[in-house]
């Protein structure tokens, strides 16, 4: 290879992307125009979590002003076919439920109209019957003989079971000194971007083509699963990416089914049709991570060497496994001992749906779950054996002379050197301060502790690891998959000026920086001479299935290939110049804006003459260069082959390292821990821009503090979902963050093209686990789940409760203790009402009565004596909403007690309960009402509201019998009957 | 994520606000700031039918002195209070409790009768008007009354006001020699909801607690001077009494814990500054 002068590569020069983002001139999809004419869409969602439709009545919205058409499940079967996915496996994927609903969320109906204000009213009235189906959320639950099944046609929730065994883990584990466990729920979280997914769609029934713009982020595989989806040929799927991405984080390949939706919509509707997600779709039904149980064992020497491990990995996949799932379980298959020379492997993965939000791709991808597990391993060895955690993971660590390194289960670790990178981030770091902090506040009775993780970050991903869940059978029936093809283009055009194209569609990662910087230098050029395109075109751009923005794939990878084409062609101009300077190719050279002979100050040309004759004088072009005009290339790496017939697989092509430490203090009272000190070791290869290297570092860290302390997507057991604003799914802010200590050590990789490997997903590996293992530290815990809330690091070192005083004790019983996940709310209250038992008991049984009583009550129909049906509003403050209502009398005990079960559902959600109402004869002509309740609330106000429904749901049934004791004693009810009346326990 | 169609008034004087609440009654809100209102209004969690806008009405937007009061109208926001030079002197616990409400730029538009009027459990200016036995000045077009904070709070966003009525002002007594006060709250992030807040207000003969984010409003308790196991008792009476509940960012227990370590730092604290 010609010797390139490097003047930009390596350098933290301005991000050529950050002027226009920084002054709102970013072209995001919500920005960019949209033809006259376009509608906009809604989605209805389902409030359940399981439930078969019955039946959807739209009449009502279609007839609403500016509706122009709705678009059902049925409508949605007729022109599409389920998404394909990654396993082998009878279950229907489809975009938007079709007769039945698994998860809450799950689209159920677009409305298109003139605009969004008006497709969300009619979506207010769209009337949807659900007959609710019993639910699974909990993923071992999902495995129970008597769980319920989502599909019925797969016949279990368990859709995938596959062990794995590499070397003699049996042997190893019946040798072995010690054998240490750790049982693990990881839970499930979101990248959260800041722009939400967007597609705007547009079908020519005369082609029978799509032409959809989407934030789409990749991989370019799922174009052929949509397109296949939409039964049209990939040829009449035109997929569009705008300019600017507002972030993915791996999320937005989850906008691929929305892509589905709005094309159908948009054939249904005869126009464009638009539509972009609100948080709260997002939230609940965008992408999650997968939530995983892990039971990890290890075999280990009284030295604490390993000598084999054992890993049990359940994966919840949530309602549907929609590819590239199981991904997720898969993308680290080669890399599952970590940063350790361990050859005894025995895996154990089963895929479980349960009835949740499908999961995806999603930052660390795979990665957090593994080390989570591993990392939390390596400390309860030290801690079992007695020995130092450092030591520990010292004694097992791949030593500098075994790269490139063939793990157990098929990785090729490009290079590395661990022990040195280890060594120092210990110095560098300052571990040994770290620890006088650490002897200081303990002797001080402050609870401190010090938490390590050595991760291995792969990038590049092999496009053939996911088949590693089909048998060897079932890959050699399907064909090989393998590689991870990436294209670039550079052209000249007839000035000589340099464009470059790649196909990774970056989400504000600065992509056309470092393209730019690694181009220029090619060519010896001003990088700002180099403009680069990134935005992508299926229909004109070249592409592949492995295009894209994930796998930490860029620098390793595009970058890589970016400067193969510029070298390429580069090449034929050295050709184009030694033909008009006379001299030989090889005395070429490119710098400082000019192409020259060496050696020969007067042959020198501006290199937009040699760049332009291609345009101009083709003529002149020497034998054997056919043009140096536009330069595709496309790179594969050899070393990504199909996985092997017994399933060891190079599941990526780069091997990073990752070396963290920190310092921690908790606060036993409030449970919060504080950050005292994080240092991160990074080995990414060569660095192609230190800045954009640190931006990655620091948000990487910024996204897994979230992991660790505050992100869940959380659901309650009955499915319902509780985490749908950000008042709820915790991000870390600034104020949060704190400033780290960030090391390097340069290894470059021998397998690409510039050195490079991925770093942007590393610290979402190692920081969870590595800040866990502080703690652990600090706490002296074994268990330790994330997130690491407040509540839950509380009560890890809890001391006994001081007791209720006697005076209270009486309540206790009544309310009864909640077990965990059981989001039910109860309560139970007195009201005194100036009236016999006997006229609040006929009050009770009269639709008339009942209708005046019932909060918000538009009517009561009965349809039996104990039986009515009415029509409220219900809320609290300003929180209204319209629901049906049913209500059921039993245990009927006139005048004495009775039982009302009840259940509600409207646009803001459901709701169920059932309460026990005591009557009782008190002094002066009074009635004691005595009650208690339980109910369970779902749908949107779970969802976002979660945090104030046991004080919604006590004022509305303060409301209830606020208006009972008005009724019956109307004299008594004019002044504070509120407060009067509803005493806290009477 | 759009709100349905309402009407919009912007009231150019008190009685125009108030004849468009006793015309709309129920189905109107009053909106000021907003911080609360609007996400209501785009999640559909509240459809007003019209939005009376109070933040055009001269003079609603000026902070007075009334004798030992300080008189908060209903169109001053968060930001302007806590701006106030003299508002660590005049009311200490206000210019603590100030800086926990929210964030900046929340802060910057949110009103402190808007938060009052919102009612939110765990809010720092019902908490605060709670602690000082502030009153919440309520007129409609027929009348106005005074109400003390402790019997205006009734309960989940659940307050006193009628629906024909407007907040015009909150007050908050101002702070008297020889009294101490002093504000702690711990919330999952600067900014949260409260897990649990606490004020406290400490005189030359009693102790005054109040605690937010527990129970359905701000709860407070009186006790004399205790201290040693006698305060710890009352704590935990307090925190008992208050009937914690779990919800998805904490525990009823670590409520409980929180009322009885936090409450009890938050005593010390208003103890010492007491001056």
């Amino acid at each position: 290879m010609r010797p390139e002068t490097i003047t930009w590569t390596g350098q933290s020069v301005e991000r050529v992307e950050d002027a226009a983002l920084l002054t709102g001139r970013g072209r995001f999809i919500d920005d960019l125009g949209v033809r006259p004419g376009t509608l906009h869409a809604a989605i209805l969602r389902s409030p359940h979590a399981h439930a078969d439709i019955l039946s959807i009545d739209a009449a009502t919205a279609a007839a609403m002003p500016g509706v122009a058409a709705i678009v059902t499940g049925r409508d949605l079967a007729r022109l599409t076919t389920p998404m394909v996915a990654g396993l082998k496996v009878a279950v229907e994927n489809w975009p938007m439920a079709v007769e039945r609903v698994r998860y809450v969320g799950e689209p159920v109906a677009i409305v298109v109209a003139q605009d969004r204000y008006l497709a969300e009213d009619a979506l207010d009235a769209i009337e949807i019957e659900y007959e609710p189906r019993p639910c699974v959320v909990d993923p071992l639950a999902s495995l129970g003989a008597d769980a319920p099944v989502l599909h019925d046609k797969a016949g279990a929730n368990l859709v995938s079971d596959r062990f794995f065994r590499y070397g003699e883990p049996e042997a190893a584990f019946a040798e072995a000194a010690h054998r240490i466990e750790v049982s693990i729920a990881y839970p499930r979280n979101t990248g959260s971007p800041m722009e939400t997914f967007g597609v705007v769609a547009d079908y020519d029934p005369h082609e029978d083509a799509y032409e959809i713009l989407a934030n789409f982020q990749g991989p370019f595989s799922i174009h052929a699963v949509m397109a296949r989806c939409l039964k049209v040929p990939g040829n009449r799927l035109r997929l569009r990416m705008p300019p600017d991405s507002g972030g993915s984080f791996g999320v937005k390949q989850g906008v691929a089914p929305y892509a589905v939706l709005i094309g159908v919509a948009a054939r249904l509707a005869g126009a464009p049709v638009k539509w972009i997600e609100d948080r709260l779709e997002h939230l609940s039904a965008a992408v999650a991570a997968t939530n995983r149980v892990t039971t990890l064992k290890a075999a280990v020497t009284s030295e604490g060497r390993i000598t084999a491990l054992d890993w049990d990995q359940v994966e919840d996949c949530g309602a549907y496994p929609r590819a590239p799932e199981p991904a997720t379980l898969y993308r680290m298959h080669g890399n599952m001992t970590g940063a350790y020379d361990i050859r005894n492997l025995a895996i154990r993965n089963r895929v479980v749906l349960t009835n949740k939000a499908p999961t995806g791709l999603v930052r660390g991808f795979g990665g957090p779950q593994v080390y989570y597990a591993l990392e939390r391993l390596m400390q309860r060895i030290a801690v079992a054996l007695g020995l130092d955690p450092l030591a520990v993971i010292r004694a097992n660590l791949i030593q500098r002379g075994q790269f490139p390194y063939r793990t157990a289960s098929g990785a090729l670790y490009d290079s590395g050197d661990y022990a040195k990178a280890i060594d120092l981030a210990v110095a560098d770091g300052r571990l040994a301060e770290l620890e006088r902090r650490r002897n200081e506040a303990r002797a001080a009775g402050r609870r401190y502790g010090i938490g390590f993780a050595a991760t291995v970050e792969p990038s590049v991903s092999n496009m053939g690891y996911i088949t590693t869940v089909l048998t060897a059978a079932e890959r050699q029936k399907a064909g090989p998959k393998n590689g991870a093809q990436a294209t670039a283009t550079v052209s000249l055009d007839p000035v000589g000026s340099v464009s470059v194209h790649v196909a990774s569609v970056p989400q504000g990662q600065g992509h056309r920086t470092v393209l730019a910087q690694v181009v220029a230098d090619v060519f010896g050029l001003p990088r700002e001479a180099i403009s680069v395109v990134v935005d992508l075109d299926t229909g004109k751009d070249a592409w592949s299935i492995a295009s894209g923005n994930y796998s930490s794939r860029f620098a390793a990878a595009v970058a890589g290939t970016a400067h193969l084409a510029a070298t390429r062609l580069r090449d034929k101009l050295a050709a184009i110049a030694a033909s008009q300077f006379d001299v030989a190719p090889a005395q070429i050279g490119f710098a400082g804006g000019a192409v020259f002979a060496a050696g020969d100050a007067t042959k020198t040309l501006p290199f937009g003459r040699i760049a332009a004759l291609s345009h101009w004088s083709p003529a002149l072009l020497p034998d054997g260069v056919d043009q140096a005009i536009r330069e595709t290339a496309f790179w594969t790496p050899p070393e990504l082959s199909a996985p092997t017939e017994d399933d060891q697989v190079n599941s990526s092509l780069c091997h990073g390292f990752i070396f963290d430490m920190a310092g921690v203090e908790v606060d036993v009272d409030t449970g919060k821990v504080r950050i005292d000190r994080y240092v991160t070791m990074h080995d990414c290869g060569r660095v192609l821009h230190p800045g954009m290297v640190e931006g990655q570092i620091r948000g990487g860290f910024a996204q897994a503090l979230g992991a660790t302390f505050y992100e869940e997507l959380a659901y309650a057991d009955d499915g319902a979902f509780l985490t749908g604003t950000f008042a709820d799914y915790l991000l870390p802010t600034a104020t949060e963050t704190p400033d780290i200590a960030i090391l390097h050590i340069e290894t470059p990789s021998p397998f690409t093209p510039l050195g490079a490997k991925g770093v942007g997903e590393g610290n979402c590996m190692s920081t969870p686990v590595c800040l866990a293992n502080a703690v652990a530290d600090a706490l002296g815990v074994a268990e330790l789940d994330l997130p690491l809330t407040p509540a839950r690091v509380a009560a890890l070192v809890a001391a006994p409760e001081p007791a209720r005083p006697a005076s209270e004790r009486g309540r206790a019983a009544l309310l009864g203790a909640a077990k965990p996940g059981d989001r039910t709310l109860r309560g139970e209250g007195q009201a005194k009402v100036a009236a016999p038992p006997e006229a609040i008991w006929a009050m009770l049984l009269d639709a008339e009565q009942l209708a005046s009583i019932i909060p918000g009550c538009h009517g009561v129909r009965k349809l039996s004596e104990t039986h009515f049906k009415a029509d409220v509003t219900l809320g609290v403050g300003p929180v209204k909403g319209r629901y049906k209502a049913e209500i059921r009398l039993s245990d009927l005990d006139e005048p004495k007690a009775a039982t009302l079960t009840g259940s509600v559902s409207g646009a803001l959600g459901t709701g169920s309960g059932s309460g026990r109402v005591i009557l009782s004869a008190g002094e002066g002509g009074l009635t004691v009402i005595s009650y208690s309740y339980e109910a369970a609330v779902g749908g949107k106000v779970a969802a976002i509201g979660g945090r104030l429904l046991d004080g919604a749901a006590k004022a509305i049934i303060g409301q209830f019998f606020a208006a009972l004791a008005r009724k019956a004693a109307p004299a008594s009810a004019r002044t504070g009957f509120f407060a009067r009346l509803l005493g806290r326990r009477g | 994520m759009k709100p349905s169609a309402f009407d919009y008034i912007r009231a150019g004087d008190l009685s125009e606000a108030l004849d468009a609440l006793a015309r709309h009654g129920s189905d109107a809100r009053i909106i000021a700031g907003g911080q609360s209102l609007l996400p209501m209004l785009n999640m559909r969690l509240a459809k007003p039918a019209v939005l009376i806008d109070v933040m055009g009405i001269p003079g609603l937007d000026k902070v007075r002195r009334e004798g030992d009061a300080i008189v908060v109208p209903a169109g001053v926001r968060q930001a302007a209070l806590m701006r106030r030079p003299d508002l660590s002197t005049k009311q200490p616990l206000l210019a603590a409790a100030l800086p926990w409400l929210g964030h900046y730029q929340t802060r910057a538009r949110g009103t402190v009768c808007g938060s009052a009027a919102h009612a939110d459990p765990s809010a720092e200016i019902p908490l605060c008007l709670v602690a000082l036995d502030g009153e919440i000045r309520l007129r409609s077009r027929k009348a106005s009354r005074t109400v003390k904070a402790g019997d205006f709070f009734a309960g989940m966003m659940v307050t006193d006001k009628g629906d024909d009525e407007l907040i015009e002002a909150v007050v908050f007594p101002a702070a008297r020699p020889g009294t101490g006060h002093a504000f702690k709250e711990v919330a999952r992030r600067h900014g949260d909801f409260a897990i649990v807040g606490c004020a406290a207000v400490v005189t030359a003969d009693a102790i005054h607690l109040a605690v937010a984010g527990v129970a359905d409003k701000p709860e407070r308790r009186s006790f004399p001077l205790l201290d040693g196991s006698a305060l710890s008792d009352a704590l935990n009476a307090f925190a008992w009494d208050l009937d914690a509940r779990d919800d998805f960012h904490a525990t009823a227990r670590l409520r409980r814990d929180l009322v009885r370590s936090l409450g009890r730092e938050t005593i010390a604290e208003a103890l010492s500054c007491r001056a």
